[in-house]
C-alpha cells in the first residue's frame, strides 16, 4: 500500500490514519443509533485508540541507540510539532483548562497566556542551538558544556524531580479517564494507564513515542474541536465559535449582576473538590497587586516551558537545525488550536447555564425541574455536582449550585443535548492527552536516568544492548513508582502541574540558556546556579505551602519559580566571574554551537 | 572578509533578532496584561480588551512572532553562509 520511504509516507499514513479515525467515530454513531448503550461506546472508545497506540508503539520498536534517544533525527518539522503539541498538552490542558477559565475567568487565563508564549523562549534561546549541539537528553548538554560529573547529576536531580512531579498527575488522570470510561476503580484504572503509556514507548523509546504522539495529536485535536464546532452550531452561537464569543462574554457579564454574583452569600456543605460561580468572569482586578499576579504566574509558565526538559527533548529529533526552529512554531501552532479554544468553550458552557432565554440555562430554574434533567442526574451520580437549597425557597441560585471544574469539558456534549458519542470521542481525547505527556515524561526521566546517569557517570563502558536495556528497565520501574504515587491522590492536579515547571525553571533555565548565550559561564558558576535556584525555589514552596509562612507579595506556591529563577541568576553570574572562564576548547565548542552549518557539537567532539 | 569576522557578523545579527523577537514577547506577556483592568473600559469585538487580549490576542501574537522569528533566523544563516545544506 505504501511504496517507498516511511518518512515519505508519513501524510499518507496518517491521513489514513485521521479517515479510519472518524470513520471509528461514525461506526459509534451508528452503533449509537442502533440502541448499543452509552457505556459500551465508551469503552470500545477508550479500548480501540489505546489499542492503536500500543500497536504503533510496537511497530516502532528499535535496537538502535540514535533511534531509541531521538528517534533517528529524521522526525519531519510539522509532525514534530504535532508530536510536541500532545507531548505539551496534558490531561489538565484537556480536561481541566477550560473549567479553571469558567470557574477562575480573567485570573485564569494567565495559564493560557503561560503555555503558549515559552514557546517563544524556546525557538530562539534555546531548541536551534541544542538541536545544533547533538546532545541525546538535557543533562547530556549541561554535562558537555560544561563538563565534569557533578553538573551533569545536578542537572539528572533536577530533570528527575521537575518530571516526576508531573507524570504522576498525568498517571492520576490516565485512571481518573480510564476509570469512568471502562467503568473500573480508580486504582486499577491507573495501572491500566500505564500499562498502555509503557506499551506506547518501551519497546522503540524516543521513535515510538514520536509515533504515537502523533496519532494522540490527531484525535485529542478532533475531540476537542468537534464538540465545541458542534454545540456553537447547534445553539445558534455561531459558525466559528472561537470569532464570536465577544457578545457571549458581554451577556456573561450582565447575567451575573443580574444573578446576584458577589452579593450572594457562600452556601457551606459542598463535597470536596465541588466548587460555585464566585469570580467575575471577565473583570482583571485593579490593584496592582492583580496585575503583578498575573504577570508573574505568566512567566513562569513561560519559563518553565523552556526548561521542561520533556518538551525540549523533542527537538533533537528534528533533522536539521533550521526543521527544530521551524518545528517551535509549528509545535505553537498546533497548541494554540486548542488554547484559543478553551477560553471560548467555557464562556459558552457558562452562559447556556446562566442565560434564562436559553433552553439549556439552569439558574433560576425550579430545583425540580434542574433535577430531572439527565446530565444533572448523570454527574451528581459520579459526584461531580451537587445542588443545596441553602434557603429553601425551590429555586436553583447561582451560590446553590456546586461542580467539579472539568465538567465543563466532560459534560458539554450532554448539556448541549449532543449525542453520546461525542461524550466517548471526548473521553478518547483525554485518555490521548494524559497518555502523550505521560509517555514524555517518563522517557526524559529514563533516558536521563540511564544515559547521563548511568553510561555518563556509572559504567561508560557499558555496551549498546546492555544499556538499552538499563533504559527499558528504568521507564518500567520509574512508571510504576509513579503509578504506586498516582494512586495515593497526593495533590490536586493543578498544584502539581504548576510546581513542575516552577521546578525546572528555578533550576535549569539559567545554566541552559547561558551555556549558549554567555561563553564566560562555566562549570563552578553552572552547578551553583542549579543548586542554588532549585534549592531555594524548594525551600520557598516548602514554607509557602507546608510551613505556614505568608507569601511575599503574592508569590504563593503556584510561582515559586519568581524566587528560584533570579537566585540561579545571581549564583551562576557571580561564581563564574569568580572562577576561571573555560578553556578554550569549550569556548570553541560554544562558537560552534551557534552556526547551523556542519555537524554536531558531539560528533565533531568524538571525532578529535 | 575573513571567517572570524563573520561568524561575529552573524552573531551580532543573531543577537539582534533575538533581542527584538524578545522585546515584542514581552509586550504580549506582561505589558498588556499589566494594564487589562484599564483595556477592559474598551470594547473590542464585544469582548472586553484586557480580557480579549490574555484569551485570543496575546497568542494571536505569539504564533506570528514565532513564524517570523523563523524566517528572520534563516535569512540572517543564508546571509552569512551558516545555513545548512537542504
Amino acid at each position: 500500500m505504501f511504496k517507498g520511504d516511511f518518512i515519505a509516507n508519513l501524510p499518507k499514513i496518517y491521513g489514513t490514519y485521521t479517515g479510519g479515525f472518524l470513520g471509528f467515530v461514525i461506526l459509534m454513531a451508528i452503533l449509537e443509533s442502533m440502541g448499543v448503550g452509552a457505556d459500551t461506546i465508551g469503552i470500545l472508545f477508550v479500548a480501540f485508540t489505546v489499542f492503536i497506540y500500543a500497536a504503533i508503539g510496537f511497530l516502532s520498536r528499535t535496537m538502535e541507540v540514535g533511534a531509541y534517544y531521538v528517534a533517528g533525527r529524521q522526525v519531519p518539522t510539522v509532525f514534530n510539532g504535532m508530536a510536541t503539541a500532545a507531548d505539551w498538552m496534558s490531561g489538565a490542558s484537556f480536561v481541566a483548562m477550560a473549567g479553571g477559565i469558567y470557574f477562575g475567568g480573567h485570573g485564569y487565563l494567565a495559564f493560557v497566556v503561560g503555555w503558549t508564549g515559552g514557546y517563544i523562549l524556546v525557538a530562539s534561546l534555546m531548541a536551534p542551538y541544542l538541536r545544533k549541539f547533538g546532545c541525546y537528553t538535557v543533562p547530556d548538554f549541561i554535562g558537555t558544556r560544561y563538563g565534569g560529573k557533578l553538573s551533569r547529576l545536578c542537572a539528572v536531580v533536577i530533570l528527575v524531580v521537575a518530571s516526576f512531579t508531573y507524570v504522576t498527575a498525568q498517571i492520576n488522570a490516565t485512571g481518573t479517564i480510564a476509570s469512568r470510561a471502562l467503568q473500573i476503580p480508580f486504582e486499577v484504572g491507573v495501572w491500566f494507564g500505564l500499562l498502555g503509556i509503557l506499551l506506547c514507548s518501551m519497546l522503540g523509546g524516543m521513535r515510538a513515542v514520536t509515533w504515537t504522539q502523533v496519532a494522540q495529536y490527531i484525535v485529542l485535536i478532533i475531540a476537542y474541536l468537534v464538540p465545541v464546532f458542534w454545540m456553537s452550531n447547534k445553539q445558534g452561537f455561531g459558525l466559528v465559535p472561537q470569532l464570536v464569543y465577544g457578545d457571549a462574554v458581554s451577556r456573561i457579564i450582565e447575567l451575573e449582576q443580574f444573578h446576584g454574583l458577589g452579593t450572594l452569600e457562600a452556601v457551606e456543605g459542598a463535597k470536596k473538590g465541588l466548587r460555585a460561580l464566585t469570580v467575575p468572569f471577565a473583570e482583571a482586578g485593579s490593584s496592582a497587586l492583580d496585575s503583578w499576579k498575573f504577570v508573574t504566574l505568566v512567566l513562569c509558565m513561560m519559563a518553565g516551558t523552556a526548561s521542561l526538559p520533556h518538551i525540549l527533548m523533542r527537538y533533537f529529533t528534528t533533522p536539521s537545525v533550521k526543521a527544530a526552529r521551524q518545528s517551535v512554531a509549528w509545535s505553537l501552532f498546533f497548541i494554540f488550536l486548542l488554547y484559543f479554544t478553551a477560553p471560548a468553550l467555557a464562556t459558552f458552557v457558562k452562559l447556556q447555564i446562566l442565560d434564562p432565554t436559553l433552553a439549556t440555562s439552569i439558574i433560576g430554574k425550579s430545583i425540580t425541574e434542574v433535577n430531572s434533567l439527565e446530565w444533572i442526574q448523570k454527574w451528581s451520580n459520579v459526584g461531580y455536582l451537587q445542588i443545596i437549597d441553602a434557603n429553601g425557597d425551590g429555586i436553583l441560585q447561582l451560590n446553590e449550585f456546586f461542580m467539579r471544574g472539568d465538567i465543563v469539558v466532560l459534560a458539554t456534549p450532554e448539556i448541549a443535548g449532543l449525542p453520546y458519542v461525542i461524550s466517548g470521542l471526548v473521553a478518547a481525547g483525554g485518555m490521548a492527552a494524559a497518555m502523550s505527556t505521560a509517555d514524555g515524561l517518563l522517557l526524559a526521566i529514563a533516558n536521563a536516568l540511564s544515559h547521563d546517569l548511568y553510561y555518563k557517570i556509572i559504567d561508560p563502558n557499558a555496551e549498546t544492548k546492555k544499556r538499552l536495556l538499563v533504559a527499558r528497565a528504568l521507564l518500567l520501574g520509574i512508571g510504576a513508582l509513579a503509578a504506586l504515587v498516582a494512586s495515593l491522590q497526593l495533590t490536586s492536579i493543578l498544584g502539581a502541574v504548576a510546581w513542575a515547571f516552577d521546578f525546572a525553571c528555578s533550576g535549569l533555565l539559567f545554566p541552559i540558556v547561558l551555556g549558549i548565550w554567555w561563553k564566560r559561564a562555566n562549570r563552578q558558576g553552572a552547578i551553583a546556579g542549579m543548586i542554588g535556584g532549585f534549592v531555594t525555589g524548594t525551600w520557598y514552596l516548602y514554607m509557602v505551602r507546608f510551613a505556614g509562612m505568608d507569601p511575599w507579595i503574592g508569590i504563593d506556591h503556584l510561582r515559586f519559580g519568581i524566587i528560584g529563577m533570579p537566585v540561579s541568576l545571581v549564583c551562576m553570574v557571580v561564581v563564574s566571574l569568580m572562577t576561571p572562564e573555560p578553556d578554550a576548547e569549550i569556548q570553541a565548542m560554544v562558537d560552534d554551537t551557534r552556526v547551523p552549518v556542519g555537524k554536531t557539537v558531539i560528533e565533531t567532539q568524538a571525532a578529535k | 572578509m575573513n571567517e572570524a569576522d563573520n561568524r561575529v557578523m552573524h552573531w551580532q545579527s543573531t543577537k539582534r533578532l533575538m533581542i527584538i523577537t524578545l522585546s515584542l514577547w514581552a509586550f504580549f506577556s506582561f505589558v498588556v496584561h499589566w494594564f487589562a483592568d484599564a483595556l477592559n473600559a474598551f470594547n473590542f469585538l464585544g469582548f472586553p480588551f484586557g480580557f480579549y487580549m490574555a484569551a485570543q490576542g496575546s497568542e494571536v501574537a505569539f504564533v506570528i512572532i514565532i513564524y517570523w522569528f523563523a524566517r528572520s533566523q534563516h535569512k540572517i544563516d543564508q546571509q552569512y553562509g551558516f545555513a545548512e545544506e537542504e
